[in-house]
């Protein structure tokens, strides 16, 4: 067996990056204060000493335009990784990623394809306020030309940057704001990982808790939680959003008969929306009661501390909705 | 073809000196310092706050800065408008938003200016018409934009002042607000706040060309860069541009040259910078030297300083009694004001 070491998850994102620096000498990563300043969330500290200004790049505050220039460092031949501080802030650069990075493989008739990797911060729970904790990764998970993924876990922050950076089409990877800090143990030997397939974080008989990402942990407490009341749940951590891994959600739906969504996007619009529609569409006859969703109150995030929590997923909903699907009250 | 502001502006210099400084009194000079003192002692109490867990989330202190934001402001009238960043303590202070809704608003109380939903980076009030306290670099220059297109097509003769960094200048949405409003003749006064820093970037690693008024000159409207450790300056500047402005001879652009003495925001371990080029800037810290300046003309200045710090240090600790005093927005609010309240509803999502 391989040796254990203690790690965070934002030092398994950064050995990722070195790795794929090491492996391939057309990676390079870009984006606004990856180098001097040591990255917004100091994932990329360090990089700029050892491989250089030319391959970490600092830079100017021009979301669309670094991120189109990765479109055509991708296309001309290199292998970038973009960094965007944060989702919101990705908006800026929104156009480049729909109407160029997901489309120009199919609009030129499959002649050209866009070996790009956008990582970004989503997600709330650091008191950031409405311009910094939104979570639209279910908005990218909408758009067809580009794959969505989202580590949860230690070995998923590690494993899916090269694995996302061998994909010839863009991979968006989105990393929760609140796990940067996470920590654990990690095998010495941790590498890439596949992105197509969903993983069952813990497996159980009463109901299926589908989740993904920032809502991963939050949904194992309330697994536990049920556990200590006689609820055996399953929690299925998505891992890729686009596409959706629907053999591995029906399979589970087919063992448990029961299905709650804990997703932090908005319920209206939303993936959690989307799933339920498809297990609707392929399963309906192995449900044993209507599905349920815990996801964000539908408002901006607001700043403090109270509003933010009562505004997000949280184990003890969670654990509420679980005891309604199966039947079971107070 | 396109002049330079100082031309826009020949006929409303009654009160400058010859080294182009503003002299309206000494009364005056006491408020200016008064402001800029307040909007120091206010965000050192607000970093103190920080470390005791009662402000959380992102904090920028503009510390360093005062004598642009104070400076700037004499040029607005009550009926103009304001739009600003996230570092926007001192610009909401010295705009008139009272101090202890201020400080609610950092805590994130329901009596802040925000009702406590925005916290230190989103700073609204409508009584003074500002606008944000907007946290997307660039973000607020359209919004400003779009505020002087409402005055001009109601005939209304406001000034909207809008404020932004030195990063702002990189992002599309500079270059188009400046072209839009230079082209519809809108009445803005754009005011680049250069820093020489954005988060870690350092103006010259962002910008090919580091002449930043150069970049609103390119657009046809008149700029001018400006000593922003000088308030008489930077009010001279302003007043001298606002007026062109709101006289409907359309944008103006000011680059000030000021610097953040402190980190970018409490995240910051300050890796992309020397302490010695914090420490040489520090020598022209705008209070330290309007101070001396006053000592110069004023033999009471001590006395006259004394009090102005005992009434800050008043202001300060009512403001923070104000914000602890404050309550929390009951949680069953949560979803009011998404949308505005109409028959029947309250706004609730
Ligand atoms: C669109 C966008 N991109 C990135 C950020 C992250 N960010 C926040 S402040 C900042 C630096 C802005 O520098 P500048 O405009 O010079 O203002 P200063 O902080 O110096 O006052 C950055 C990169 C953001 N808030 N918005
Ligand atoms: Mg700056």
């Amino acid at each position: 067996m391989a040796k254990m070491a203690t790690t965070t998850y934002r030092e398994a994102l950064r050995t990722a990056l070195k790795e794929a620096l090491v492996k391939d000498p057309r990676v390079f990563l870009m984006g606004e204060d990856v180098g001097q300043y040591g990255g917004s969330y100091a994932v990329s500290k360090g990089l700029l000493a050892e491989f250089g200004p030319e391959r970490i790049r600092d830079t100017p505050l021009s979301e669309s335009t670094f991120v189109g220039a990765g479109i055509g460092a991708a296309l001309g031949g290199m292998r970038p990784i973009v960094e965007l501080m944060t989702v919101n802030f990705s908006l800026l650069a929104l156009d480049q990623i729909v109407n160029n990075a997901a489309t120009i493989r199919h609009m030129s008739g499959g002649q050209f394809n866009i070996p790009l990797v956008i990582r970004m911060a989503t997600g709330a729970g650091r008191q950031l306020a409405a311009q910094h904790a939104h979570s639209l990764e279910g908005w990218y998970a909408h758009i067809p030309g580009i794959r969505i993924v989202a580590p949860a876990t230690l070995e998923d922050a590690r494993g899916m940057l090269w694995t996302a950076l061998e994909d010839p089409d863009p991979v968006l990877i989105f990393e929760h704001q609140t796990l940067y800090n996470m920590e654990g143990p990690l095998a010495d030997d941790a590498g890439p990982v596949d992105i197509d397939h969903a993983a069952i974080r813990r497996s159980g008989k009463d109901l299926s808790l589908i989740t993904y990402g920032g809502t991963l942990g939050k949904t194992l407490q309330a697994a536990e939680t049920l556990a200590r009341e006689g609820i055996d749940a399953e929690v299925i951590d998505l891992r890729s959003l686009r596409p959706l891994d629907m053999p591995a959600i029906l399979e589970s739906v087919k063992k448990t008969h029961r299905v709650v969504i804990v997703d932090e996007g908005w319920k209206s619009g939303s993936l959690s929306a989307e799933i339920i529609a498809r297990i609707v569409e392929s399963a309906f006859y192995d449900l044993d009661a209507p599905m349920a969703r815990i996801c964000s109150a539908e408002v901006p995030i607001p700043y403090p501390k109270h509003l933010e929590d009562a505004a997000l997923p949280q184990p003890a909903a969670i654990v509420a909705a679980a005891r309604e699907v199966v039947g079971r009250r107070g | 073809m396109n002049e330079p502001a100082a031309t826009a502006a020949t006929d409303v210099r009654p009160n400058l000196d010859a080294t182009n400084r503003l002299h309206v009194g000494h009364d005056h000079d006491l408020l200016l310092l008064h402001e800029m003192l307040r909007i120091r002692r206010f965000e050192e109490k607000c970093a103190e706050l920080y470390s005791a867990g009662k402000i959380r989330g992102f904090l920028h202190l503009y510390i360093g800065e005062e004598a642009v934001a104070v400076g700037a402001m004499q040029a607005l009238g009550r009926d103009d408008a304001v739009v600003a960043t996230y570092r926007e303590h001192g610009h909401a202070l010295a705009r008139g938003i009272p101090a202890d809704r201020l400080m609610a608003e950092m805590y994130g109380k329901h009596e802040g200016c925000s009702r406590g939903r925005g916290g230190s980076m989103h700073v609204f009030d409508a009584h003074t018409r500002f606008y944000g306290g907007n946290a997307i670099v660039g973000g607020g220059l359209p919004i400003a934009v779009g505020l002087a297109l409402a005055d001009k097509m109601q005939q209304k003769p406001r000034v909207t002042a809008c404020f932004f960094g030195d990063g702002a200048v990189a992002e599309g949405e500079f270059h188009e607000s400046l072209n839009l409003a230079a082209l519809w003749k809108l009445p803005v006064l754009f005011l680049c706040e250069n820093n020489l820093y954005a988060m870690g970037t350092r103006l010259e690693r962002a910008q090919s060309q580091t002449d930043l008024a150069a970049k609103a000159r390119s657009y046809l409207m008149p700029a001018e860069p400006v000593d922003g450790m000088d308030v008489l300056a930077v009010e001279a500047a302003a007043r001298r541009a606002a007026a062109a402005v709101r006289r409907g001879e359309g944008p103006a652009f000011l680059e000030f040259r000021t610097y953040r003495f402190r980190a970018h925001s409490m995240f910051d371990a300050e890796l992309y910078r020397d302490k010695s080029e914090v420490e040489v800037w520090k020598q022209r810290d705008p209070i330290a030297t309007f101070i001396s300046h006053l000592k110069e003309r004023e033999e009471t200045a001590d006395a006259i300083l004394g009090a102005l710090n005992g009434s800050v240090a008043d202001e300060i600790d009512v403001a923070v009694q104000f914000a602890e005093a404050g309550t929390w927005e009951p949680v069953d609010d949560l979803l009011k004001d998404v949308y505005s309240p109409r028959p029947g509803s309250d706004g609730a999502a």
